[in-house]
């Protein structure tokens, strides 16, 4: 199998190829989201000592951090697939983008949770209107808005395009949401991780809260592959290959030929 | 360090189990959600396939 050929490439992007693939990966992922889980967690509340400010209050920060993370990362590869999908007219794209779309919002209400309640201890308030949570509750109207707006539209394909439109448009909030520490003057802190700076933080943290960003990550992976396929099997009910996919016995012949009567009527 | 002591987080319970209930919680709903999706799909398609055989 050649990774690099655009043949492979077409091939994984036909929703009847990428079913099963995407049925053997679910739980691959799950398991993997797992066992991080077990490991983020133990880092997070064994290893890690309490903070000298802060006390235990910023253990919140071990699934707070990976959230936001999450909540951001998941809108711009959303992006990214509404955008091959606009481009190539790729079925599996747009439902991609569907299906990472709820899961997305999720982690943006759990960021935007989380933070109100570390918020709370150590804020004194539970909610600011500081540019980074203002931006992050933007962020959740974002998700909002692309999954009501495919949900609107009847027809797939325009479906597709009016949603994709607004994913790129406000992929430009996601820059905004991650700087905005910088260029205003906000209650949130700043980074205290970054790729061009050294962490300001112990390592036992630092480690537990990296972990659980991969947990966070697989639990997407496999959550966003099932609900791809709920939609492949949605849209694809009336084709042959599912009606044999999901009998799989003896009669399945017999059926797939009558369900491809009914797709030809 | 006890098991009171450790379900106290030094006095900030509700906050820290509160983030951590919540969010495992979601993630508990949302798999629960798709897991019954899935197989309500699967029903309504054999339902689909038995009309289409009984046609």
């Amino acid at each position: 199998m050649n990774f690099f050929t655009k043949a492979f490439w077409l091939q994984l992007s036909s929703p009847k190829t990428f079913y099963p693939v995407a049925g053997k990966l679910t739980p691959l992922f799950m398991a993997i989201a797992l066992v991080l889980t077990v490991v983020g967690l133990y880092y997070g509340f064994v290893l890690a000592p309490p903070d000298y400010q802060q006390g235990d209050s910023y253990r919140i920060m071990f699934i707070h951090v990976p959230a936001a993370w999450m909540s951001m990362w998941i809108y711009v590869v959303m992006c990214v697939f509404a955008i091959i999908g606009m481009v190539w007219r790729t079925r599996l794209s747009d439902m991609m983008a569907g299906a990472l779309a709820p899961t997305g919002a999720m982690f943006t209400f759990l960021a935007l949770w989380t933070g109100a309640l570390w918020g709370k201890p150590t804020w004194g308030t539970y909610w600011v209107w500081d540019a980074r949570l203002t931006s992050e509750l933007i962020l959740l109207f974002l998700y909002f808005g692309f999954i009501a707006l495919r949900a609107a539209i009847d027809d797939p394909q325009r479906a597709a395009r009016a949603s994709a439109l607004l994913a790129c448009v406000g992929v430009i909030n996601v820059p905004i949401i991650y700087f905005s520490v910088k260029w205003w003057n906000t209650l949130h802190q700043g980074a205290s991780v970054g790729l061009t700076q050294k962490a300001t933080m112990e390592e036992t943290m630092l480690s537990a809260m990296m972990i659980m960003t991969f947990a966070f990550w697989a639990y997407t992976f496999a959550v966003a592959f099932m609900r791809v396929r709920n939609e492949i099997l949605e849209r694809e009910k009336n084709s042959a290959w599912v009606a044999q996919t999901l009998s799989g016995d003896a009669s399945s012949d017999s059926v797939s030929q009558d369900a491809n009567v009914g797709e030809n009527k | 360090m006890n098991l009171p002591q450790f379900l106290d987080m030094g006095h900030y319970a509700p906050y820290v189990w509160g983030s951590y209930g919540v969010t495992f919680g979601f993630m508990l709903i949302e798999l629960i959600l798709l897991i019954t999706k899935r197989r309500s799909l699967i029903k309504s398609i054999a339902r689909l396939a038995r009309l289409n055989k009984q046609c």
